[in-house]
């Protein structure tokens, strides 16, 4: 009798074990299936070509679905250091383009060189420091490389590497 | 097997097989109703129609809609709107439905709290209530974002956006909600599939489940009076109606539920065919646009109080931004109605207006949703965002106060 109910429960606690392997195993199949798509990871490079670029004037390329900001500096717009990216002879923000608020894409008033997010009234300096209004933090800024004239959206260059450093030190 | 007699007629064939005799009995002819309710008692049957309606309704949309951000938009717009023989119907019932079915939702929500329906005994009813109404609003959430409109796309990217600021995995979340760095055609095909699929049956076991807990503690009343079921559905089976304090729910009480739901669906289609705007924002009819923001992003109604509570806090306060604020008493919003019954700590059962202190609460708390509800579709500037600040706080302190005022009404009315 004690025999049986032993094997009994060793029968019982066997199946748990497999059922929970098998729980665990399906619970991590189901949360991959949800996982992006390989396709829409690797689509995540964008290169802008920016010696076009007109200075003052807000050019506005996409990468990975969100609007990024690019903006020369004029002559007398100072560079920020960690902020302002060198490209060729000129200066030039790169910003992730969207509200560090609720998420709104903030507008460029060239003639005031500086965003307004219309949403709550955020606002912006022209290499992205919150200034006013209820935005946490200053605009992000994307992976980028530097190559010759090109920006390289995507991809985590020497440029941004130190631009990083410099903002996890502060 | 148990012997089957030959069946007589067909009625008695299929009732040795399934038991409808019993069964018509315990669900309907023989399950008490208190007599003394009124016409708020009858916003759980109105759901049911609702819950209904909605389904059927969105049945014949699922046949023309088309699950792709390419063909979204013009498969509403267009084919079901236009093309379509009635589909506009289809829409309109669904749309006016949705939001109607959250009017509903918190009457029926209100009139417990009023009532004290959460407490003694029918804390299951309670939690299972509220259980379906988070499930509600995640339905109405992921269907508002089908019609791939401008207001639709920027609420599931604000929605899913919150998301992040939890913290360590937030970002990681939010890539993983969506299934893209965006909202994008993989977040699309998955809410569909919450809002046609998961979460609908979600909801109907939840439904039953409501239904099963209300059996056991029965339905409260106007007087919040306790008695005996089975002394007074004696009383009732052995021809004493008149004295009985209970009615058969059907056909004696829901002769009387039809009787408000007749009322419900005239006005209900009223607005289907006549006022099916408001449920409709004019932004919406504009495709969604990732790289165009609409000036000023608001939820449907029924989100609005919740939704102030989330952006009233715009400045920091000791070293937390006020981003983080929000979000903290977002979840504290959300959460605090569920343990109602335990904030609850006056043990007396009795509709708000005959407690001395929880009648002031309970109006208070209805005045502040209100302002919170109205502020919330403002633009959060300048005075408005004091007010929307102020409201946000008000709602915090009137759940935390809660018990204590409860805790002294008791004191003052039993003493114990
Ligand atoms: S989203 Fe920009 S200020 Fe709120």
């Amino acid at each position: 009798m004690m025999m049986d109910e032993s094997r009994r429960g060793f029968i019982g606690k066997a199946f748990g074990a497999v059922a929970a392997v098998g729980g665990v195993a399906s619970l991590i199949a189901m949360k991959k299936t949800w996982d992006p798509l390989p396709s829409v990871m690797s689509a995540g490079f964008t290169t802008v070509d920016v010696s076009g670029l007109e200075a003052n004037k807000l050019e506005i390329a996409v990468w990975r679905g969100k609007p990024i900001f690019i903006l020369k500096y004029t002559e007398d717009m100072k560079p920020t250091d960690g902020r302002s990216v060198k490209v060729g002879d000129h200066y030039y923000s790169v910003m992730v383009g969207l509200c560090t608020h609720l998420g709104c894409i903030p507008g460029y008033e060239n003639d005031r060189k500086m965003f307004k997010c219309a949403c709550h009234g955020g606002e912006y300096s022209a290499d992205g420091r919150q200034t006013f209004g209820p935005p946490p933090r200053p605009l992000d800024i994307p992976p980028f490389k530097i190559d010759g004239v090109t920006l390289v959206l995507g991809e985590e260059g020497p440029e941004y590497k130190a631009m990083m450093a410099k903002a996890g030190g502060a | 097997m148990a012997e089957f007699k030959p069946a007589g007629s067909m009625y008695e064939w299929f009732d040795q097989r399934l038991g409808i005799d019993k069964f018509v009995k315990v669900m309907m002819t023989e399950y008490w109703i208190p007599k003394n309710i009124n016409f708020l008692w009858a916003m759980g049957v109105l759901l049911t129609v609702m819950f209904t309606l909605l389904v059927v309704s969105g049945i014949f949309l699922l046949m023309y809609y088309k699950p792709d951000i390419n063909m979204a938009f013009d498969s509403v717009n267009y084919t079901i709107m236009q093309e379509v023989a009635y589909g506009w119907l289809f829409r309109h019932i669904h749309a006016v439905g949705a939001s109607v079915v959250f009017l509903i939702i918190y009457i029926h929500m209100f009139t417990g709290i009023y009532y004290g329906s959460y407490k003694k005994g029918r804390e299951m009813i309670w939690i299972s209530g509220m259980l379906l109404f988070m499930l509600f609003s995640a339905e109405g959430f992921s269907g508002y974002m089908l019609p791939w409109g401008q207001m639709s796309y920027w609420a599931a990217y604000v929605i899913t956006e919150i998301f992040g600021g939890i913290p360590l995995i937030g970002g990681d979340l939010v890539v993983w909600i969506r299934g893209n760095f965006y909202v994008a055609d993989a977040t699309l095909t998955r809410f569909f599939m919450l809002h046609v699929l998961l979460i609908p049956l979600a909801i109907l076991g939840a439904i039953v489940f409501h239904f099963y807990s209300l059996r056991f503690p029965h339905v409260n009343n106007e007087a919040g009076e306790f008695f005996d079921f089975d002394e007074e559905a004696e009383k009732y089976l052995a021809g004493d109606k008149k004295n009985s304090k209970v009615v058969p729910f059907w056909p004696v009480f829901l002769s009387k539920d039809f009787f408000v739901l007749g009322f419900f669906l005239l006005f209900f289609f009223y607005l289907v065919f006549f006022h099916y705007s408001f449920a409709m924002d004019p932004i919406n009819f504009d495709k969604a646009d990732g790289l165009k923001t609409p000036a000023h992003i608001y939820p449907e109604w029924y989100f609005l109080w919740s939704y102030e509570v989330l952006r009233g806090w715009f400045f920091e306060i000791a070293g937390i931004s006020g981003k983080s604020l929000g979000l903290i008493a977002f979840g504290f919003a959300n959460a605090i109605f569920l343990v109602m019954p335990w904030l609850d700590r006056s043990p007396m059962v009795k509709p708000a207006n005959q407690r001395p202190y929880f009648k002031y609460w309970f109006w208070l708390m209805i005045a502040d949703l209100m302002v919170l509800t109205e502020f919330g579709k403002l633009p959060p500037t300048g005075p408005n965002a004091w007010v929307g600040f102020g409201a946000s706080l008000t709602f915090l302190v009137l759940f935390i106060a809660l018990p204590f005022i409860t805790k002294a009404e008791a004191k003052k009315v039993g003493g114990k």
